[in-house]
């Protein structure tokens, strides 16, 4: 489908001075898509010059609409010498290529160069028209809708989930093309930031090609990441979950449509062709066998699986006999069968969600992961994907087993990383393996009967806790339990997950964020050796991050844990790992038992007064956490626990599952499934150490708390006042006598300090909630250490928090009458499990905006005479998917955009600090500026992906490289929603106000 | 272990007050981080020395970076490096042009031009207030002068339009503005007693009323140069005030002047002798200051003249401020009856201001 790009430079503001005699500059500007260069007039001597430029016009490919994307380059024309560079504009055009989102890209960007940062700004106006061209061998996407959100968007509705997605491109690195030439850093900067963003659209429409050929119309939980590899290339892949999505009609929307004749053409392309490309691991080969055609219809064929005719009422051996009751039996079997077969069709089963919509998780398995240790410099043909696509195929495959091993079938919350060092890379991938609900995952059809029966066997709100193994034949030594909220089926006592707390579950008292921090050292070694000494830490250092999750879980009185996240980082002399997670007490699991310290050979008195003593600061420690997170479950005695009585073939089968275990108890438990206690030995430093970590990690200042997942759950009474940031913080270890001790003793102190100056920093916000805290490790040098943390510090009202907490079923009324609209979506006779996933009902009492510091301005308050004539619109952003007391109305398309930032006057600009503090407030006001430009007026689902941070400080050099990425969208408070018939005059203001700005 | 990079960036950017404040005086980081710490904040938030140093560091950054734009305030309005709520841009440019009072006492009307390491030192030195904040002080006074200099119209509108200031704060810069371009002297010992306050105050009469662009008064000549409306005195109207010569030079204006005066005040003011005996003289001193006034040295000199000529005589007699205000308004309002007095209107522009000046001057 080729189209028509149109561009007008309109106008500059504040741009430097770049001739010294006048005091002023002679601006210019190219337009550059593709290979085609427009330029606009000279202006003479100014610094707001105004163009107001014809519109510049390429008629191109929509795969390359796709691919590039459009470069404005401001310069400073020069009579005598070479034109002065001013800096750079990348506009993404993807936005503009589908309907339902933006129809013009328009407003200030910020210039910028990668030398200087941000000089000036200049006014764009970009449009596209694109044609209607039935181009059987087309090998672009336009209409796939791309999201970074890892849940279902808040204004769709998921007709099919159809699964995971995945492409990978590779390129050579430009900063390694200097060999025979002296290296300008503008010019290496800016090729590398033009080719990631060309393979980023490459890959954008690569994946979308795959979405279509699974009959899907959407990327979900897209993450997009870029792996330096050095000498062997520059790699850009992304991994995400294909859906259709259907857009949710809501009553409220008071936007005007703007239907145009053009938009019905980016209707979804429907594919009839059933044959699916069986090449989904490599690159995407020529679709040539491909037919597609256009229909403005949005009905599917709803084609019958052929595995259908294979299903079975009758249960097979091992399925089904872990079941409890007889009547739910062979539905279950069902239910397994069409989730085994739905699954099966797919090569790697995995989701990148973390939220899901009501009913889609049946059962959770718990964590599994798997990382591999590869050397880069082995790579057989580095400028072909195939040996790493390969590489990912291979623990994709691992990770696929491991989910089967746990009787699972999916994996959810699924995730991959890199750590670069040298020639040594360490591939990462982990999830959650998960039964899903068929419902979601075919379009086939299942007979009426059967699905009316199956919808009234769908889990209740602890069904997603009961195990989905057969616990005869679990695949590690666990202590099962009855579930303690329907005392039918089996939990696990401990349960880890790496997706966010579902709305249904049932918790007691508040979330906290727990962290394991892990270092050890390594000798420097070369290529296999260096491979091999990874590879041999590794292992160990799963278990003791394993084994501290687990002793601050208990430290806590929790059972549970949601968004665990675990990173490994590879230096040259040592590997960090470092754990974040939300940890809460799940009402349906057993209280967890206590930590008992323990020595191995008390020999005399002072060493024994010494264990008592620490014995007695762990259980103090666990008691004042049970109060600050209110964790007071029910008590329920021992007798009911048992209940219903189990028939005498399975009394015998817990006698043997004990059996095991005491017969075992010498090898490795990593589940620790004592109920009683879990033994602690000091018997050796690092155990001491370990006791040590436990209890110096200090809780959160009064009045705040904080979770690395989306929902605090305790805490239901948000206000708008949220803050998003960005903390980086490196340190330099002394290379004296450095022991893993030491190293361990550091990057603690590092993590917990950094904590702290972020409570005090937010002091003002109590009552406080940090969200999706995102912790990142970076070993950029050998002695460094640097940690990065984004997220959103959010108030909530304190006075309704301290309120009793209501019963199951009246939250479910509330939730269900504030969420009407949204109710809309499903049966009437859908049980009541089946309610939306809103995150939070509205606040019921808007806290007063505080001095300081003040929440982010009302759009029609323009009260303050001074500033009256304010012309920035301020923009939100936030890691969640959510703004709380806001509904999103509109999803406008991803922000993907990757900077550099290089500086020869690393002590001019402030030294370290205040080098990376501008970087990093001019990658926010970048990211603004293309919101604001799309028209939205938020960004959700915002992540700083990487921040490589590399300095010499003796040449007073600094380099930087960002990667951010996030939804944008427009927003609109729901206090701002009661006064409908009053908005709609605000908006056409504001678009008369946006119009006045364009034609200045 | 020591830290070698340590940074917060908010997508709304904090301004703490407190720290804000810290910068404006001119202290370091470590001065700053020691006053936060003797506040008590400490204890307050349970928060760390180094915590404490690195919020301060933070902040000290965020607002290095803005001072580029608090130059230029407009630019702080449109710009996209920072989000900052409207109320709290009005905040960081109402405090960053805010000035001490001991400061602006230093130089007032003197030349713009200099302010170099060794005068700012000096007045650092006697003031007690910090280099750095002296250097801003003075910045501020030098780069609003050189934006307004040569503008037309309302001064004061001027530089509310160019720097976003309160209406108080801009009526300030004005009169700065407008003693340094007539380079009034403001330092001698007998000047001491009079804040920045009381010459703000004489700035503004004398910009409404005795400068090319007072209201009504622009000279109807076409070609005559319409520049510098607010900023300069009008040369032709000081150049007739040498007409009022006539009510001291002549001795019967003068006496007749003299019993109208007395003639209204008598039984109404407490120190009526004292004045009759004074009269003349005071008249002399009030009527040769206009005279003077076609020399730049002595429109220099006007305030050391009034102060000289009326305010030490009236107040080394004791009078109250009360009759100091009727004798003037009587002084004023009696030349209306002296028949052979024909410049009516110039006393009236004259005297107007000057009767406001004056009791604003005439304080302990």
């Amino acid at each position: 489908m080729p189209g028509k790009l149109k561009v007008k430079i309109v106008a500059g503001r504040h741009l430097p001075v770049m001739d010294r005699a006048s005091d002023l500059t002679d601006a210019f500007v190219e337009v550059k898509f593709g290979n085609t260069t427009f330029k606009t007039d000279v202006y003479l001597k100014s610094l707001n010059p105004q163009w107001n430029s014809e519109w510049f016009k390429f008629e191109v490919d929509d795969e390359d609409l796709q691919d590039e994307p459009l470069q404005i380059t401001v310069l400073d024309h020069d009579t005598y010498s070479a034109n002065d560079a001013i800096g750079k504009v990348y506009i993404d055009i993807d936005p503009l290529l589908y309907s339902e989102a933006a129809t013009v890209i328009s407003g200030w960007f910020p210039i910028y160069d990668t030398i200087h940062g941000i000089r000036g700004e200049i006014n764009v106006v970009v449009k596209v028209d694109l044609f209607n061209d039935l181009n059987r061998f087309r090998q672009s996407s336009c209409g796939v809708k791309f999201f970074c959100t890892t849940s279902i968007p808040k204004c769709y509705r998921a007709v099919i989930i159809h699964g995971f997605v995945e492409e990978l491109v590779v390129n050579e690195d430009p900063e390694y093309q200097w060999i025979d030439r002296i290296r300008t850093p503008r010019a290496s900067n800016e090729a590398r930031q033009r080719l990631i963003s060309l393979m980023s659209g490459e890959l954008q429409r690569k994946i979308g090609l795959k979405v279509l050929e699974m009959r899907g119309n959407a990327v979900v939980g897209y993450l997009q990441c870029f792996d330096l590899e050095g000498e062997s290339g520059l790699v850009v892949r992304a991994i995400g979950t294909a859906c259709t999505l259907d857009k949710l009609s809501s009553p409220a929307a008071f936007l005007p449509a703007c239907n145009s004749p053009s938009k019905e053409m980016k209707e979804i392309p429907f594919n009839e062709d059933p044959n699916p490309n069986t090449h989904s691991s490599g690159p995407s080969t020529p679709l040539k066998n491909q037919t597609y055609s256009f229909s403005p219809s949005k009905s599917y064929s709803r084609q019958s699986s052929s595995s259908d005719t294979d299903l079975s009422l009758t249960p097979k051996t091992g399925m089904g006999s872990g079941s409890a009751g007889k009547e739910g039996g062979p539905f279950k079997a069902l239910l397994r069968q069409q989730t085994q077969s739905a699954l099966e069709q797919r090569e790697f089963p995995f989701f990148t969600l973390t939220a899901f919509p009501p009913g889609f998780l049946v059962h959770v398995g718990g964590v599994v992961s798997a990382r591999s240790v590869k050397l880069l410099d082995r790579i057989h043909n580095p400028d072909e994907p195939e040996t790493r696509d390969a590489w990912w195929a291979e623990i994709r495959q691992e990770i696929k087993s491991h989910a089967k091993a746990l009787g699972c079938h999916a994996v959810v919350g699924y995730s991959e990383s890199t750590s670069i060092c040298e020639e040594v890379c360490i591939l990462s991938a982990s999830g959650t393996a998960a039964v899903l609900n068929p419902r979601f995952l075919q379009d086939g059809t299942v007979e009426g009967c059967l699905e009316q029966r199956l919808e009234e066997n769908l889990p209740t709100r602890c069904g997603f806790c009961h195990i989905p193994y057969d616990e005869l034949n679990m695949p590690f030594p666990a202590h099962l339990t009855y579930c303690y909220n329907c005392r039918k089926q089996k939990v696990p006592d401990v349960l880890f997950t790496t997706i966010d707390l579902p709305t249904d579950a049932t918790v007691i008292g508040k979330g906290c964020l727990i962290q394991a921090r892990l270092c050890r050292l390594k000798k420097k070694a070369q290529a296999e050796a260096n491979a091999t000494a990874i590879s041999n830490l590794l292992p160990f250092m799963e278990y003791e991050v394993h084994t501290q999750l687990m002793n601050k879980l208990k430290l806590k009185g929790m059972n549970a844990l949601f968004g665990l996240r675990i990173q490994i980082t590879v230096g040259e002399n040592m590997l960090m790992g470092l754990a974040s997670a939300t940890g809460v007490y799940l009402a349906a699991l057993p209280t967890p038992g206590g930590i008992q310290i323990a020595g191995k050979t008390p020999n005399d008195g002072s060493y024994e007064q010494h264990i008592s003593h620490m014995q007695k600061k762990i259980n103090d420690t666990i008691a004042k956490n049970k109060e600050l997170y209110e964790i007071n479950p029910p008590e329920i005695s021992e007798e009911i626990i048992g209940s219903p009585i189990p028939e005498p073939r399975q009394r015998s089968r817990l006698l043997r599952s004990q059996s095991e275990s005491s017969d075992e108890v010498t090898e490795l438990d990593l589940s620790h499934g004592k109920k009683d206690a879990f033994v602690l030995e000091i018997d050796d430093t690092d155990a001491m150490e370990d006791v040590h970590s436990l209890l110096t990690d200090v809780p959160p200042p009064s009045g705040f708390y904080s979770c690395n997942t989306e929902i605090m759950p305790g805490i239901n009474n948000w206000t708008s006042e949220i803050q998003m940031f960005t903390s980086v913080r490196v340190i330099r270890l002394s290379s004296l006598n450095l022991t893993n001790q030491a190293l361990n003793k550091n990057f603690n102190d590092l993590c917990e300090n950094l904590l702290k100056s972020l409570y005090f920093k937010l002091r003002s916000m109590i009552p406080c909630c940090l969200c999706h805290v995102n912790f990142t490790v970076s070993l950029p040098e050998d002695e460094l250490i640097q940690v990065t943390v984004t997220a959103v510090a959010i108030t909530f009202d304190k006075n309704q928090a301290l309120q009793t907490t209501k019963t199951p079923v009246e939250k479910s009324l509330q939730r269900a009458s504030t969420d009407n609209e949204e109710l809309l979506q499903f049966p009437l006779e859908l049980c009541s499990d089946s309610l939306p996933s809103h995150p939070f009902p509205p606040a019921k009492a808007m806290t007063v905006e505080k001095a300081s510091p003040v929440g982010d301005g009302n759009f029609r308050n323009r009260s303050a005479p001074p500033c009256a004539n304010s012309t920035v619109g301020v923009v939100k952003m936030t890691p969640l998917s959510f703004i709380p007391g806001a509904k999103i109305t509109k999803y406008l398309g991803i922000i993907n955009m990757f900077f550099i930032r290089e500086t020869t006057s690393l002590r001019e600009e402030g030294g370290v600090s205040g080098f990376l503090h501008a970087f990093i407030a001019e990658v926010f006001a970048m990211v603004r500026a293309h919101v604001a430009a799309l028209g939205g007026n938020a960004v959700v689902s915002y992540i700083m992906k990487q921040c490589v941070f590399m300095e010499n400080p003796n040449k007073n050099q600094a380099q930087c490289l960002i990667n951010v990425s996030g939804d944008a969208v427009v927003f609109v408070r729901e206090s701002d929603l009661e006064v409908v018939s009053s908005q709609q005059p605000t908006t056409n203001c504001q678009s008369s106000c946006t119009e006045g700005e364009v034609t200045t | 272990m020591t830290s070698e990079l340590d940074i917060f960036v908010g997508n709304t950017t904090l301004i703490d007050e407190d720290v804000y404040r810290l910068w404006l005086d001119g202290y370091s980081v470590t001065d700053a981080v020691a006053l936060r710490v003797r506040s008590g904040i400490l204890e307050q938030t349970g928060a760390t020395a180094a915590v404490l140093q690195s919020d301060t560091m933070d902040h000290y950054r965020t607002f290095h970076m803005l001072e580029r734009l608090l130059h230029a305030p407009p630019k702080l309005l449109h710009q996209l490096i920072f989000q900052i709520p409207p109320s709290r841009q009005a905040l960081l440019i109402e405090r960053y042009y805010a000035f001490d009072e001991a400061f602006v006492r230093e130089v007032l009307g003197k030349k713009l031009s200099k302010g170099t390491k060794k005068d700012l030192d000096d007045i650092s030195t006697k003031t007690g207030i910090t280099l750095k904040s002296c250097r801003r002080q003075f910045d501020n006074f030098k780069r609003v002068f050189k934006v307004v200099e040569e503008m037309r119209g309302s001064l004061v509108d001027n530089i509310q339009q160019h720097f976003l200031l309160s209406d108080r704060l801009a009526r300030d810069y004005a009169a700065i503005v407008f003693f340094a371009n007539n380079r009034f002297e403001t330092g001698k010992k007998k000047l001491q007693y009079l804040s920045f306050g009381d010459f703000a105050f004489c700035a503004e009469l004398m910009i409404q009323n005795w400068t090319l662009g007072a209201v009504g008064e622009a000279p109807t000549d076409p070609d005559s140069q319409m520049d510098d409306m607010d900023m300069d005195l009008d040369k032709e109207f000081l150049q007739d005030l040498k007409e009022l010569k006539v009510l001291v030079a002549d001795k019967d204006l003068l006496d007749l002047h003299k019993s109208l005066v007395c003639t209204a005040l008598r039984g109404k003011l407490g120190v009526f002798s004292e004045m009759e005996a004074n009269f003349k003289n005071l008249s002399r001193g009030l009527v040769n200051v206009a005279a003077k006034l076609t020399h730049n040295k002595d429109v220099r000199d006007l305030f050391v003249d009034l102060v000289e000529k009326f305010v030490e005589p009236c107040r080394s007699d004791h009078w109250p401020l009360s009759d100091v205000r009727f004798f003037l308004n009587q002084y004023s309002a009696s030349v209306h009856s002296l028949d052979g007095f024909r410049h009516q209107a110039l006393w009236d522009r004259y005297m107007g201001t000057l009767r406001g000046c004056l009791l604003r001057l005439y304080h302990d």
